[in-house]
């Protein structure tokens, strides 16, 4: 049986106050992927022509290196972000919810961990 | 989770079909969602068939008609049928809107009427409000102050911050835009909605009102407000032309202000 009122359901745990930075980051980190993506993606053409030891050498320049590994972060921030927007739409048991969420925040951690160091890898082992 | 398709007791079937008048020259044909809960049955379509030539011009009138003279056993709630009291909103030809207001003329061919989507039904037309209007009190409409009122005169405003409410105030609570929100469909056990977010908006540009922050605190939530993807079916569908993704992105913008302005 469930005697709570309507009201006690609506206002439920009360505001969970930690949403606005969420939303915000989402819009910051959309507006610094349009410049970085045609970047990136003049970039990835690149791969397609140059030989491996261009790629390196074109890596190695630092403006390169700063902006490669901008584009990896901000990348896999708005990811998670974005898919943990998704996942609250669509998914209301709590611990399915909760479950997902964290396993997308740690697989775009790792992914851009792996990421950075693949760059660092590549850059100084050659 | 999200349920994609109805269960099986919401399922529609083929209704009733209630014979044509006699020497209509313009005959309108009206089909509409009827669901019966002393019944066991699945709800089902009626279809009507009516005389414009003798019948007002709303689609209210059309449906009045209906119940007087054809189905009395038809039923929806109506009051002031001027769209000043939001009671006559319900889903025609796919798009919430107020019956009272909406033109006969203004749809080609067949008219169909279905309630609000997304929301319980009660018996035909009229749907379960109980849950939007807790949500709408949940907000507190109404002006908190600390200062003690002015003894001879009320609590003053410039024509300029009488302005800011405009484009708020008009709004009747018929819960057309958010009954025509995805967000709300999805989560409406704790998702504000669009309407609930137009008045939260209401009483926070009111410049008497004195805890507009206690206010933005309560909204910064992920699912009270922030569930709004402008999507902005609610701006699309308001009968009464007002736009509640615009209060709903002021009030992300308050937010955002107050924190990192």
């Amino acid at each position: 049986m469930d005697f709570k009122t309507p009201l006690a359901k609506v206002k439920n745990l009360s505001s969970a106050n930690n949403a606005s930075s969420h939303w915000w980051m989402q819009r910051i980190t959309a507006l610094a992927l349009i410049p970085l993506s045609i970047w990136m993606v003049i970039y990835l053409k690149l791969l397609l022509v140059a030989d491996y030891s261009q790629i390196i050498a074109w890596l190695n320049e630092p403006w390169n290196t700063l902006l490669a590994l901008t584009w990896i972060v901000m990348v896999f921030y708005h990811s998670a972000l974005g898919l943990q927007v998704v996942i609250e739409d669509y998914v209301s048991t709590e611990t399915y919810k909760i479950t997902a969420i964290w396993t997308v925040k740690a697989s775009c951690f790792i992914l851009a961990l792996a990421s950075i160091i693949a760059i660092f890898r590549i850059m100084i082992l050659g | 989770m999200v349920e994609f398709a109805l269960p099986k007791n919401s399922r529609l079937i083929a209704g009733k079909e209630f014979p044509k008048p006699e020497a209509a020259t313009r005959l309108k044909q009206v089909e509409i969602y009827r669901w019966d809960p002393d019944t066991d049955e699945n709800p089902r379509i009626d279809t009507f068939y009516l005389d414009l030539d003798h019948c007002g011009p709303m689609v209210l009138d059309l449906i009045i008609k209906i119940k007087n003279e054809i189905d009395p056993s038809l039923t929806f709630r109506r009051s002031c049928r001027e769209g000043v009291c939001g009671s006559c909103s319900m889903n025609i030809n796919g798009k919430n809107t107020l019956a009272c207001i909406k033109a006969i003329d203004s749809y080609e061919g067949t008219i169909k009427i279905y309630p609000l989507p997304h929301l319980d039904v009660v018996k035909d037309l009229v749907a379960d409000m109980n849950n939007f209007y807790e949500q709408y009190a949940s907000i507190e409409p109404w002006i908190k102050t600390n200062s003690p009122a002015p003894t001879n005169t009320e609590r003053l405003q410039s024509k300029e911050e009488r302005k800011q409410l405009d484009g708020l105030y008009e709004c009747v609570l018929c819960a057309c835009c958010s009954t025509s929100c995805p967000s709300y469909w999805w989560n409406s056990d704790r998702y504000l909605g669009p309407a609930t977010l137009l008045q939260a908006y209401r009483w926070l540009v009111d410049s008497r009102d004195e805890v507009t922050g206690d206010r933005l605190d309560e909204l910064e939530d992920p699912f009270k407000l922030y569930r709004c993807h402008t999507i902005m079916n609610c701006t699309d569908t308001c009968p009464k032309g007002l736009n509640p993704a615009k209060a709903i992105a002021e009030i992300k913008k308050m937010i955002i202000v107050k924190q990192e302005g």
